[in-house]
């Protein structure tokens, strides 16, 4: 049992990272992640809305008739996304004029509803709880990781912090193409480890 | 004038794919074959016009009432019944154009951008020539425009992986890698028309 619980927290961290080796939720982590810390802010709501989804869904799946499984999930993700961004808007309001529109469209981000429909619809509410946390961290991680590779090349910082000097700065990194051709490596990169 | 900036603004200059980021997923997902991306592009612009025009006439609901908080929940019911709506409008009125959309459609209901450009139009935050007033005709122009835009996005795209299928990538880069470095040089053209409007 201890080991199950393990495996699926695991799972999202490594072997089944949403955004690296799944390739779900590309908006958000391409248009998130021109700092470190908006892509880590970024990763943490959405942990925050698939770990609770994760969990009411399991715990009402019995209730739920299959015909409206989807609208009646989009719904219940659709209440965590409100408490998030009115949240965020009272007491970080500028990490939510940077974030802006993307805090709502998590709405439609892939990774929940898909986790919502492939695990926590079958899984007791324990486990959906753990795999809710193991799949937010993992794509946490990868946008913050994402985010500081931007950073750093961008404008030669990391959380603010400066590693190169002032004088330093390709903004391209920061700017839109910058994005796709970061991820781009940063995904060839994990392939070329993971046949190894 | 108004809707000739609008209209260069929304496709060329802040297109929806490539520099707002949104629809990335049917971009990466439907982009292999040109015919394809054809039918996407036009589905998404038949929905995301209709679902505009409604969120926009919803939020002057809700703003009366005092219920903005409502505003994320309502839209993605709005949208999901309204994609569901067409779906079966369509396969009675005109089966072949329902055989042409038909498979795009379920999709469309979790593509961010249609619910991205309905909240950007109902709060009036999407980018206006200096001067002008967000209204319903504006709105309802700027979505169309930026339908069109994502539909080019995906047909420039499609054409350029088409390509792609038959050049020797090494294996690291194939599939998705490559296909997020190609559009990461589309966008970088795209960016030239910056400061156009």
């Amino acid at each position: 049992m201890a080991n199950k619980a393990l495996k699926t927290l695991t799972n999202g961290l490594l072997k089944e990272n949403p955004t690296l080796v799944l390739v779900l939720g590309m908006c958000p982590t391409l248009a998130t992640t021109s700092s470190a810390l908006n892509g880590m802010s970024m990763g943490l709501a959405t942990t925050f809305v698939l770990l609770c989804s994760n969990v009411v869904i399991s715990l009402l799946k019995n209730l739920i008739p299959d015909k409206v499984r989807i609208p009646a999930f989009i719904v219940v993700i659709a209440t965590f996304v409100t408490i998030v961004q009115l949240c965020m808007q009272a007491y970080l309001p500028a990490l939510y004029d940077s974030l802006g529109l993307f805090i709502p469209l998590i709405v439609v981000n892939c990774i929940v509803l898909g986790r919502a429909e492939a695990f926590a619809a079958k899984n007791n509410a324990g486990l959906s709880a753990l795999d809710g946390l193991g799949m937010g961290l993992g794509f946490t991680c990868s946008l913050t990781v994402l985010g500081a590779i931007r950073e750093l090349l961008g404008t030669g910082k990391i959380f603010d912090f400066s590693i190169f000097p002032d004088s330093y700065g390709m903004l391209i990194f920061v700017l839109a193409p910058g994005a796709f051709i970061a991820l781009a490596y940063v995904m060839a990169i994990v392939n070329k480890l993971k046949s190894k | 004038m108004v809707f000739f900036l609008i209209f260069v603004s929304a496709i060329f200059v802040n297109n929806v794919v490539l520099s707002q980021f949104l629809g990335i997923c049917p971009f990466l997902g439907v982009s292999k074959k040109i015919d394809t991306a054809m039918g996407m592009g036009a589905a998404v612009t038949f929905v995301l016009v209709l679902a505009t025009i409604i969120t926009y006439l919803l939020q002057l609901l809700l703003n009366k009432f005092g219920l903005g908080f409502l505003q994320t929940i309502l839209f993605i019911l709005v949208i999901a019944a309204l994609v569901q709506m067409i779906e079966i409008i369509l396969k009675k009125i005109s089966p072949s154009l329902y055989q042409a959309l038909g498979v795009f459609l379920p999709l469309i209901t979790t593509n961010c951008c249609i619910l991205g450009v309905a909240i950007m139009v109902a709060n009036g935050t999407y980018k206006l020539p200096a001067g002008a007033e967000p209204n319903l005709l504006y709105g309802t122009w700027y979505a169309f425009c930026t339908a069109i835009g994502f539909a080019l996005a995906l047909v420039l795209f499609a054409g350029i992986r088409e390509q792609l299928e038959m050049s020797d990538t090494p294996k690291a880069m194939k599939g998705t890698p490559i296909a997020l470095l190609t559009a990461g040089l589309l966008a970088m053209a795209f960016m030239g028309f910056s400061g156009v409007v």
